[in-house]
């Protein structure tokens, strides 16, 4: 049986996949970044939604991902394996710092991971024999006509966004998800009924990074150039946290929404205001925790889809 | 000759300078109810938290059915059948009653469904009787109903051995004879249980020994006629008339 969430998720991913039919290209290039942050938001989900630790090193992924896709691309590799080698060492990478990092509990943990942000960052532009430093990569890019590599990479963010979904969807049915639930709501007891909270935090942490490198990597192949400040932005980090809050942390619709509603947002109506980003950002930030603790998601849009449905449903029968 | 479950060896734990737990060296059959008494701050929880690998013991050894536990973490424990009650009650409180008691199942005793699970749970819910909160939010239960879902919660991790850390704390009396029945039902599913408990009519009711903890030492073992009677525990515990008046309701 398909669930409400999944019956919105698939709509919406048909409107997104399907704009460069009918859409001017602005539009196509929103519906990229509406793909790619609710990418980033649902793998922040596992971490910062199910296990409660609010991670804010998503940007020191995406970048690591970013990086690792243009060395390789730049040193020869084809650019379907460099997303594959992006994907990998994100992986690698995180599980260790994972280890080093949940040994802190709460604000300590956020102000550490986001840390790493800045920490890669600074390796990116020190490191100049190969990240080119601060001048940064150039990127062999498609040619093929530019309508084309739009759809190409809507196609390739989308299907990121899927898999992205469908973790989510695997995590919260099965033990580690549960175990994930447990240990936000109450630590020391997770440990005590027998959940080895230090290994499922690292997991968690884990998967929350390793397809944010993949988004990094397809982002630089899509950009065709990246530096260390584009790469590795704090307010990029605190973006992808506040999109999935805004939705609903810990539901599985929820970071889609917010990211999705935040992207529309910023790309159609705050393009006009481009001075006023981060201060809206700010104001955005303070509502969400005084009005909207739970996010849209418990606002009832869901039940109110569903009762429609159901509605039509009946009214087929008949 | 019942078998041994748990040994300590020369425990001990200190704190900086405070020595919790010193020298305790103990043991414990299989099903049977050991009262662990003494005065606050005597090292009885602390005790509990060593067992259960929340705390490395600074010296001394704990061996679990013959395999030297000492240095395993508290996930450890749990799976190894080595389960605990708080003190101040640990519950996940967005999560139903139902969940709650699942989450012991599912993780203690690797079962690998979620739905097979929440069966279980709802075994060990009806046990402790509280069947009719088990859709509800473990946080809007009443005290006693929370000290059952512990209670409950520690059942579904398949327990073999069951430290209650004053269970009874905070109830009525009512409901302590309620937590009396209960507990002597958990203890006949064979379960070794070792009960921490300020009042004595529980401790005198249940247990086959008690051993009594004072500064961080154990200063007596034996049967509860025996520790009533000892000096050394009438001085640092009891009192001189509380314990005349354990005897004669013993003999009453
Ligand atoms: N985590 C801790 N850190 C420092 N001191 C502790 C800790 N836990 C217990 N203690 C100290 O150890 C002693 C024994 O405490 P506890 O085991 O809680 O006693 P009881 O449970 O018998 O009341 C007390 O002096 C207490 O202050
Ligand atoms: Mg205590």
């Amino acid at each position: 049986m398909l669930k409400t969430a999944n019956i919105i998720f698939i709509l919406w991913v048909t409107v997104l996949i399907t704009t460069p039919l009918y859409a001017e290209n602005y539009i196509v290039r929103a519906a990229i970044m509406v793909a790619m942050f609710s990418s980033l938001a649902l793998s922040w989900n596992i971490i910062g939604g199910y296990a409660g630790y609010p991670s804010l090193a998503t940007a020191a992924f995406v970048g690591l991902g970013s990086y690792v896709g243009a060395v390789s691309q730049v040193n020869g590799v084809t650019m379907l394996f460099s997303w594959v080698l992006a994907t990998i060492s994100v992986g690698v990478v995180s599980s260790l710092l994972g280890v080093l990092l949940l040994r802190l509990r709460g604000h300590y943990f956020a102000i550490g991971s986001i840390v790493l942000v800045e920490l890669f960052r600074l390796i990116a532009s020190s490191w100049s024999s190969v990240t080119g430093g601060g001048n940064g990569l150039n990127i062999p890019i498609l040619r093929w006509d530019p309508s084309t590599v739009a759809s190409f990479f809507l196609s390739v963010m989308i299907l990121l966004m899927i898999l992205t979904y469908m973790m989510n969807i695997f995590v919260s049915n099965n033990r580690l998800g549960f175990g994930l639930k447990c240990i936000k709501q109450n630590e020391d007891a997770a440990n005590m009924v027998g959940i080895n909270t230090t290994l499922y935090k690292v997991i968690a942490f884990m998967l929350s990074a390793t397809l944010c490198g993949t988004v990094g990597a397809v982002y630089a192949s899509w950009s065709g150039y990246i530096d260390p400040t584009e790469s590795f932005q704090i307010v990029l980090t605190l973006k992808v946290a506040v999109m999935a809050m805004l939705g609903g942390a810990g539901t599985i619709l929820g970071p889609v929404i917010g990211a999705s509603t935040f992207v529309v947002l910023e790309e159609i109506v705050w393009v006009n205001f481009l001075d006023w980003n981060r201060a809206i950002l700010g104001i955005l930030i303070v509502m969400i925790i005084f009005f909207l603790p739970n996010g849209i998601i418990k606002l009832g849009i869901l039940r109110i889809f569903k009762e429609k449905l159901n509605q039509k449903f009946k009214d087929n029968i008949k | 000759m019942t078998s041994t479950v748990l040994e300590l060896h020369s425990l001990a734990r200190s704190f900086g300078g405070i020595k919790a737990v010193q020298d305790v060296s103990f043991t414990l059959r299989k099903g049977e109810i050991v009262g662990l008494i003494g005065p606050n701050g005597s090292g009885k929880t602390t005790l509990v938290n060593c067992i259960t690998g929340v705390h490395k013991p600074t010296a001394g050894k704990v061996v679990f059915y013959g395999e030297d536990v000492t240095k395993q973490k508290p996930h450890q424990a749990a799976q190894r059948g080595l389960c605990r009650t708080f003190q101040i009650v640990q519950p996940f409180p967005e999560m139903t009653v139902r969940e709650n008691v699942a989450a012991g199942a599912l993780f203690a005793q690797k079962i690998n469904s979620l739905s097979k699970a929440l069966d279980k749970a709802d075994e060990y819910v009806n046990f402790v009787g509280i069947h009719e909160m088990a859709d509800i939010p473990a946080a809007s239960l009443t005290l006693a109903n929370r000290k059952k879902l512990e209670l409950a919660k520690s059942l579904a991790m398949d327990p073999k051995v069951l430290m209650l850390d004053e269970v009874n704390a905070g109830l009525n009396s009512g409901e302590i004879i309620g937590a009396l029945n209960l507990i002597k039902k958990i203890s006949q599913k064979g379960i070794s249980i070792i009960i921490i408990e300020h009042l004595m009519k529980v401790i005198m009711t249940l247990s086959e020994r008690i051993i009594v903890l004072h500064n961080g030492e154990l200063i007596a073992e034996g049967l509860p006629t025996e520790i009533i009677n000892n000096p050394q525990v009438i001085k640092a515990y009891l009192g001189e008339k509380f314990a005349k008046r354990l005897m004669e309701e013993k003999n009453d």
